[in-house]
């Protein structure tokens, strides 16, 4: 099967790099499903999980956001933090969900502070999801 | 004349603070090394961004609307400034305290029409000891800081920016040339006004749901990479700094060892021959 060659680039460096059979990621749009020699494109990305499906197995990768770059031979992800499954610290998570919620029940929407409080939940959301995701 | 004894004391005490200086060179030396690579894993990052952000800008040929690319009038102005959180440094710390102090004396009247965001305990405490508001400070940042502990400082500066409470956004701070050279550099970050466009781009992206959509997303996140680039940049400098400053002092202490132990020397000849001439001077006494 054919494969593109796929890089999740974030400011601590690549946090991976490999050849994809089809990379599953939510953009702002919706979901959007890539296989190789795909149009160019461009999308920013939701707060989630995204899926790679390798040759050998499939990875899970919690992308906090960023953006896709697409190109037919490459496909580049974006983003200011990203965390492999097996780098997940569930603990770690779940208390920062915990705790990003106590602060949204605090909070007046719209201002800054809650904008960045939802956020965070957004994160420790996707990141429970990419833990507990391939464990049936 | 200083007695023998107190030159003696006076080099003792210089051997050891040259042992500290020496040391602190080589430890900087080490963490230079490892700062450079540091920023050089962190270009990767910023070349993809500024590539994607590069070709929209390209694409559009300047017709793209967003706040973070456009000038309004200016009310507020916004200042981060990098210092670290040790001195010892050279003119490190003190040559970007003094120009952002300078700047902010000579373009505003009150202090409603600037916030200054402080990076170093070094900054915080200077701007303390003048009277001057800081809004956000960042200090103890860990050696290999990530970008997560600085994103809080970022965000908010790019954020205050979005909100309009501040209308541009300079950043001040020592730019790694060399091992011997820093240089004080004074970038205007927001508005984003110095998108370098790359002409050989061969394909053209469609972007999702537009380009003024992707921009939205994007633009903040390329300020808060810039911001985070900086940082790194500044540490790097930092260690230069540091590791020169430090080697100065021990070339100095050096050269007063020396100079000490001459005068010990000579003072110690000079005993001896008033000791000679004094026993000479006893023995023919008493003949």
């Amino acid at each position: 099967m054919s494969t593109v060659h796929t890089e999740i680039v974030t400011p601590n460096g690549k946090i991976f790099e490999g050849e994809a059979q089809m990379i599953n990621v939510r953009a702002t749009t919706g979901e959007l499903g890539i296989l190789p020699r795909h149009m160019p494109l461009v999308a920013p990305l939701e707060i989630d999980r995204v899926r790679l499906d390798l040759d050998d197995r499939t990875q899970y990768v919690a992308v906090h956001g960023g953006f896709i770059q697409i190109h037919p031979e490459h496909v580049t992800i974006l983003s200011e933090s990203a965390e492999l499954k097996e780098d997940i610290d569930v603990p770690r998570a779940e208390k920062a969900k915990a705790e990003a919620e106590g602060k949204l029940g605090k909070l007046e929407s719209g201002t800054l502070d809650y904008e960045t409080a939802k956020n965070e939940l957004k994160r420790a959301e996707a990141r429970l999801k990419t833990a507990k995701s391939g464990i049936e | 004349m200083p007695s023998m004894r107190d030159i003696k004391e006076s080099i003792g005490s210089k051997k050891k603070t040259r042992q500290i200086t020496k040391a602190m060179e080589m430890v900087s030396a080490a963490k230079l090394n490892r700062a450079q690579m540091h920023a050089k894993t962190y270009t990767a990052y910023t070349d993809k961004l500024r590539e994607v952000v590069g070709g929209i800008a390209a694409g559009n040929n300047g017709s793209i609307k967003h706040p973070m690319l456009q000038t309004r009038p200016v009310k507020k102005t916004g200042y981060l400034v990098i210092t670290a959180d040790m001195g010892l440094a050279g003119a490190y710390n003190n040559s970007v305290l003094k120009y952002v102090y300078g700047l902010i004396q000579e373009r505003h009247q009150s202090s409603d029409e600037y916030k200054v965001f402080v990076v170093g305990k070094v900054g915080v405490k200077f701007f303390k000891n003048r009277n001057i508001d800081v809004t956000h400070q960042a200090t103890d940042l860990p050696e290999r800081f990530k970008f997560d502990d600085v994103k809080s400082l970022a965000r908010e500066a790019v954020g205050l920016y979005a909100y309009e409470e501040i209308d541009e956004l300079y950043m001040v701070y020592n730019h790694f040339v060399s091992a011997i050279n820093q240089q004080l550099t004074d970038t205007k970050l927001l508005p984003l006004s110095d998108i370098e466009t790359h002409e050989e781009h061969s394909v053209t992206y469609e972007y999702e749901p537009d380009s003024e959509e992707v921009l939205k997303n994007l633009l903040p996140l390329y300020a808060e990479g810039l911001i985070y680039g900086a940082l790194l940049d500044a540490r790097a400098a930092e260690h230069a700094a540091r590791m020169t400053a430090m080697r100065n002092s021990t070339d100095n202490a050096t050269e007063l060892i020396d100079k000490l132990t001459l005068s010990f020397n000579s003072a110690r000849q000079a005993a001896i021959t008033q000791e000679l001439s004094e026993i000479v001077g006893g023995a023919s006494a008493l003949e």
